[in-house]
């Protein structure tokens, strides 16, 4: 069972809300609404659901309802229509009392600015929703201590949010949230505020956190850079409506539409996109059949300096030249064993571009893909360059 | 032109007064026998009976600490209360002074819970900025004439009218206050499941207290200013003697006397600002 369920969810703000739902259901855009009846429709029907232990991201650029969308799951803004389920009780229909109980034992929350409270130290922000829930204060200590811990920050306790970095204050913010021990953690820009490489630190702490925390994180963002870093899913949302949802790969790969293309556009697809999304069909020679003539013979068919050497199972030797190819066919060799290269440039099917840019770089010979051993595809520099400049990227399936 | 007769405002006022005085006799003698003796016993016994010395010496170390130990403040108060006392003004200055201390402890007791009450409805507050606005600029000379009706003369009808003329500060800054802290740390109160109450003191308070000192400090400085106009009235003090001096002409008097006033007030002032800044972060 999902952990969240959004089903239908829309805010309208403004008078005459109901006369707008109207409207939407006519299919009529934001604008037309906005000219008719001057309401601002924040969030238009999103659907989604996001698993225990997922981190779902949200994106879209300022205007696209995302925090919006966020402030509805834990009731900040009432919804006009719509269900939130947190697992299986509905936010939106709850009474008051109800709703302060999800809050401080299910939902957290992290904010862009931060949002601690300057007159209160360190721990005590840390303590802030343990203090709200009415737990006794060693054992609301304890635990923001250690929550504070977890983050990094166990030094600074008794110091005020004011005297601490950027980077720091969102850690405190991180560990408050934390502190509860909620289900769900509700990120909204968690990490817009701060410089590119802290931002970039933050992300790979939060994901070091994530893989012992286990937690359902709802992560807002207006980076895709971001979204597809830390997303194991990402809805994408324009106008208030949720345009695309999928794994990261998707979303680059199969863009649903021209919105979802043109963001995608200025992604740096170097770090999104995997070996075996560029890889080509490699051209071999059997090391069981094939001697140093054949391999000539073979490379000089496709204009090729260098050929991979495998056995009948795909199996990955190594690799020879041309030059050492003809200079043992001269002599008469029969075997490509003694002039086998075992110096393979290797990647996995996961490896990044970002990574193979890298050793293409100042590799004599195609990058070879390798799976368990066995040779899955090779990669040639202008496949790298042609992928970088967005260009269409053959995806080359299992042939072999 | 003489379509629409005079209305008879006055009159109105006059049988609403009366009928006030004459509904709620009871609390008002009750205020009028045993709040009266309970401040003149504080004025007179109390204050009174702390030896000139051992006040004045008191007010300079409080100084010391106040002002985060230097000197300037507690050099003026020192000088300034001696040199009052060495005019034969004492007395006077310590029925001032209480006369300052009640009326803004209650301008505060009011103020506080109405400036929250504003700041939580909007409606509320559209109700009560044209009456702060009534309370603050009607001359205070006004409020003296029901404060006699209610109370007789003597010192409760002054704090009664200086409590009238100096709450508003309060209320203002308190709804001020609090409806300036920011919105995100109100969401960030609310996604934790805070209650109004658990806002209001954990949150809200701690954020706009600042402000709410500055009001504060307004109103204690507004209820000083109230010490002359409530003298008319009966009210011991300073303000009495300033009466006396511009009865008799006597312009060395009333100046003198005018002179404490202003000390005194430099002194409250300088400690509820210090009080203020001291511990903002």
């Amino acid at each position: 069972m999902p952990v969240i369920k959004v089903d239908k969810l829309s805010k309208i703000f403004g008078k005459n809300a109901k006369q707008a739902t109207k409207l939407l259901d006519q299919g009529l855009s934001k604008e037309e609404i906005l000219k008719k009846t001057g309401n601002t429709v924040g969030v238009n029907r999103a659907s989604f659901e996001v698993e225990e232990g997922e981190i779902f991201v949200i994106m879209g650029l300022s205007g696209s309802g995302k925090s919006t969308l966020v402030r509805l799951i834990n009731r900040l803004i009432e919804p006009t229509e719509g269900s939130v389920m947190i697992d299986g009780e509905d936010l939106a229909k709850m009474n008051k009392q109800d709703l302060r109980k999800v809050r401080r034992e299910k939902l957290s929350m992290v904010f862009q600015k931060f949002a601690l409270f300057p007159h209160r130290t360190i721990l005590q922000n840390a303590e802030f929703g343990l203090e709200v829930q009415g737990i006794d204060k060693s054992e609301r200590e304890k635990r923001a201590k250690e929550s504070l811990e977890m983050v990094g920050l166990g030094e600074y306790i008794n110091q005020y949010p004011s005297q601490l970095s950027g980077g720091m204050q969102q850690r405190v913010g991180l560990a408050r949230a934390l502190a509860n021990d909620p289900e769900v953690l509700l990120m909204d820009e968690a990490f817009s505020a701060l410089d590119p490489l802290i931002r970039k630190e933050m992300q790979d702490e939060l994901l070091e956190l994530q893989e012992s925390m286990k937690k359902t994180i709802l992560f807002i963002t207006h980076d895709l850079d971001e979204a597809l870093r830390i997303g194991d899913r990402i809805a994408l949302m324009k106008d208030g409506k949720i345009v695309q949802i999928g794994t990261p790969e998707e979303i680059l790969v199969n863009p649903a539409n021209d919105y979802v293309e043109k963001f995608v556009e200025d992604v740096d697809r170097s770090k999104v996109l995997e070996a075996q999304h560029i890889m080509k069909r490699p051209e071999t020679v059997d090391i069981e059949k094939h001697g140093p003539r054949a391999a000539l013979e073979r490379m000089r068919k496709e204009g090729l300096s260098s050929i991979y050497v495998v056995d009948r199972k795909r199996k990955l030797y190594g690799y020879v030249t041309a030059d050492d190819v003809s200079a043992a066919a001269k002599q008469d060799k029969k075997d490509l064993k003694d002039i086998l290269h075992t110096d393979v440039p290797k990647a996995d099917m996961n490896t990044t571009m970002h990574e193979i840019f890298d050793m293409i770089h100042d590799s004599p010979v195609p990058i070879a893909v390798v799976e368990e051993d066995k040779l899955k595809g090779i990669i040639v520099r202008g496949a790298v360059i042609a992928a970088l400049a967005g260009s269409e990227v053959s995806i080359n399936g299992d042939h072999s | 032109m003489e379509i629409i007769p005079k209305l008879p405002v006055a009159e109105w006022i006059d049988n609403a007064t009366d009928w006030t005085t004459d509904t709620f006799e009871f609390l008002f003698d009750f205020i009028k026998q045993d709040f009266g003796d309970f401040i003149e016993f504080f004025a007179e016994d109390l204050l009174m009976a702390i030896p000139i010395w051992l006040f004045i010496a008191v007010i300079g170390v409080l100084a010391f600490f106040v002002s985060g130990k230097r000197f300037g403040l507690v050099a003026f108060s020192v000088i300034g209360l001696w040199f009052i006392s060495n005019q034969g003004l004492w007395e006077e200055l310590m029925n001032t002074f209480t006369l300052v201390i009640f009326a803004s402890l209650i301008s505060v007791i009011i103020g506080v819970p109405f400036g929250i009450w504003m700041a939580k409805s909007k409606t509320v507050q559209t109700i009560l900025t044209p009456i702060l606005d009534f309370m603050q600029t009607m001359p205070a000379f006004v409020y003296l004439i029901p404060a006699v009706a209610f109370f007789s003369i003597g010192m409760v009808p002054g704090v009664f009218a200086s409590v009238i003329f100096a709450t508003p500060p309060t209320v203002r800054f308190t709804n001020l206050g609090i409806r300036q802290v920011s919105k995100e740390l109100i969401e960030a109160s609310d996604s934790f499941g805070t209650t109004g109450t658990q806002k209001l003191f954990k949150v809200q308070l701690p954020m706009a207290k600042t402000t709410i000192m500055a009001g504060i400090n307004q109103t204690v400085m507004l209820s000083l200013s109230m010490v002359v106009i409530a003298s008319m009235i009966g009210a011991k003090g300073l303000g009495q003697t300033v009466i006396t001096g511009l009865q008799r002409a006597d312009v060395g008097t009333g100046f003198v006397a005018g002179l404490g006033i202003v000390i005194l007030a430099i002194i409250i002032d300088r400690f509820t600002q210090n009080l203020n800044t001291q511990k903002g972060q």
